[in-house]
């Protein structure tokens, strides 16, 4: 039904990410294969605002990070704005795509404030921003988990540890090109990831590295995701299956080598 | 990486004489080893399976950095049954991707480099490191004999400076009649065959031996500041080497060797010691060292306590001197015995209870 009010350029708005697998369907059976299937001929120029995430106590089943499953379908796109300029800029990039595409926005950061050129355009789709440059090691990451790979990275330069941070900001399509740069200048990585590890979208980024820049590589890549549990309520259980500053901090460091 | 002497800080494995999947008894030699000491014969301390080398040949690495993983008999296997993969080959080298193109472009040769990142990997940093160090000569290729030496005179020279500086030491010295003790021996020789017969130097070295269980507190090392006694009595034998130097590698339990296996042991281990071959454990176990320049003529020696030890007994040449027995003056060949040692640890009087024992059992040569 989505897809077809969008097909007659209807475009819907919000709904939180657990509740779109009732519509998975429509996402992955019509709305992804119309323009191909119609041999061009039809588009569907729907854009969908995902509030997503855990973090907030809302327990097993409204915490989902299921961007990685939505970036594994073709004819879709995916984008994961962590600030409040990437939420303009790519919900204005999303709004002039002929194409699907999907807005995952992190449920922590909505309170975030900050300044938007409200002359600015739209964002490029499939760029991604370096949000910190460093030497030490890539911390790569996107929508919630960026806050705390750039805390974790403030904390890594009082021991001289300078990482470099990345924004993805649209995973399908991917900027692999930025990510295999600064792989290349400090020839670590880790992806600091909210899905579960178990197929993550940090597995396909860990990939694409191993795949395009295994030589430049100093260190195996390292993944901080999320427990593989359902999301727990309690507090302190929540706080300890999703990542954390400490987490990505000490996984840095171990990769380093510079524990003990 | 034994350690093989008191400042010796790092050595270089130059072989493996087992393979990952090979058994192995408490007591085998595994490797060998390029200290300032020579090639030494690095042994076992459990009976198990070799599962995994970590250290190639070539590598130097500090003391302490572990060389291999043993599986003990009834340990699960850590990663793979190394049984099931019989002619496994060598441990692969830990190199990061990048180090290794980086090494190949600044002809580093990786086995050399001594690897920081985790689990010992190689990283640029190291490949860096090992790039920026072209002064120093190949570590895999064996020490040239000058430069050996002069090592082990650094070595020697580190080793006593600290004595001198830790060790409060005191001295004493007594003059043994040693009589019946060569009475004793040139007769108990003429019973041998030539190649069994003993040397007095044996017998110095037995009495030594058996007095340490009747003062045992000279028996002993000093660890992290305090005195740790040894059960077993291991002597520590100086041995001087051609061309220089000196080593004083262990007998092992030498009170509880007969006097005919002490002289195998000792002469072996001299052998051994002058053409490589010392075992690790011979080098890292003397609970107490004896020194005799009995040869050279002197009449004593005064020694410096070796490091951790607590004592050092040193001999002179056994010579004929006027004796007085028993109100008259007579020939006797005697020799003198010198005790130096800790006073953290033992003081005048205990010491001399320790060379007083010494010179009773030289006067009972036939229960040595």
């Amino acid at each position: 039904m989505i897809a077809n009010f969008a097909a007659m350029d209807v475009r819907p708005g919000s709904m939180g990410c657990p509740f779109s697998l009732l519509a998975l369907d429509q996402i992955v059976n019509n709305a992804a294969t119309l323009r191909h299937m119609s041999g061009g001929q039809l588009s569907v120029p729907l854009v969908v605002r995902m509030a997503t995430g855990g973090g907030r106590q809302l327990a097993a089943q409204h915490s989902h990070s299921l961007e990685g499953w939505f970036a594994h379908i073709p004819g879709i796109k995916v984008l994961a704005p962590a600030t409040p300029a990437d939420a303009r800029g790519l919900l204005l990039a999303a709004l002039e795509d002929p194409d699907p595409v999907f807005v995952f926005e992190h449920a922590t950061l909505y309170p975030t404030e900050g300044e938007v050129d409200e002359s600015a355009g739209p964002a490029e789709i499939g760029r991604a921003a370096v949000r910190r440059e460093g030497s030490a090691v890539t911390l790569i990451t996107y929508g919630g988990s960026l806050p705390k790979a750039l805390q974790a990275a403030d904390r890594l330069a009082v021991e001289g540890l300078e990482a470099e941070v990345i924004d993805l900001r649209s995973l399908r399509p991917l900027d692999t090109r930025a990510i295999l740069a600064s792989v290349a200048r400090t020839h670590r990585a880790v992806i600091v990831d909210e899905g579960w590890r178990m197929c993550s979208f940090a597995a396909e980024v860990s990939a694409q590295i191993m795949e395009q820049g295994f030589y430049d590589l100093d260190g195996p890549v390292a993944r901080v995701c999320s427990a593989e549990v359902p999301m727990p309520y309690a507090k302190h259980m929540e706080d300890a299956a999703l990542p954390q500053v400490a987490t990505i901090v000490a996984t840095v460091q171990e990769r380093l080598g510079r524990r003990g | 990486m034994p350690i093989l002497g008191a400042d010796m800080t790092a050595g270089t494995l130059v072989a493996w004489r087992k393979q990952p999947g090979d058994a192995v008894k408490r007591g085998d030699i595994i490797a060998e080893v390029e200290t300032d000491k020579g090639l030494i014969d690095v042994e076992v301390f459990v009976s198990g399976v070799l599962e995994k080398i970590l250290v190639a040949p070539g590598a130097t690495v500090p003391t302490g950095a572990v060389l291999a993983v043993i599986r003990e008999e009834g340990e699960a296997p850590g990663v793979a049954p190394p049984a099931a993969v019989p002619a496994a080959p060598p441990a692969r080298l830990r190199i990061s991707p990048t180090a290794k193109r980086l090494a190949e472009e600044l002809g580093v040769d990786p086995a050399t480099v001594r690897g920081t990142g985790p689990d010992g990997a190689i990283t640029r940093e190291d490949v860096e490191r090992a790039a920026a160090r072209p002064a120093v000569a190949p570590p895999a290729a064996p020490l040239a004999e000058a430069d050996r030496m002069a090592r082990m005179r650094q070595t020697i020279g580190a080793a006593m400076a600290r004595s001198k500086r830790e060790i409060p030491h005191y001295y004493l010295a007594t003059t043994i009649d040693m009589h019946r003790a060569m009475a004793w021996l040139a007769e108990a020789n003429l019973r041998r065959p030539v190649t069994e017969r003993l040397l007095y130097g044996v017998l110095l070295l037995k009495a030594v031996a058996l007095a340490l269980r009747e003062v045992p507190e000279l028996n002993a090392v000093w660890r992290g500041g305090q005195v740790v006694r040894s059960e077993a009595v291991h002597l520590g034998v100086a041995l001087s080497l051609r061309g220089g130097g000196l080593v004083a590698p262990a007998l092992h339990d030498a009170d509880r060797q007969s006097l005919g296996d002490l002289m195998r042991s000792f002469r072996d281990l001299v052998q051994r010691a002058r053409t490589g071959g010392l075992r690790s454990s011979e080098l890292s176990d003397p609970t107490i060292t004896v020194t005799s320049l009995g040869d050279q003529g002197v009449d004593s020696v005064f020694g410096i306590v070796y490091p951790p030890q607590v004592a050092i007994v040193g001999f002179g040449r056994v010579a004929e001197r006027p004796w007085s027995v028993d109100g008259t003056i007579v020939s006797r060949p005697v020799v003198t015995a010198t005790l130096a040692a800790d006073h953290r640890v033992s003081d005048g009087h205990r010491g001399s209870r320790f060379l007083a024992a010494v010179d009773r059992l030289l006067h009972e040569p036939a229960r040595l």
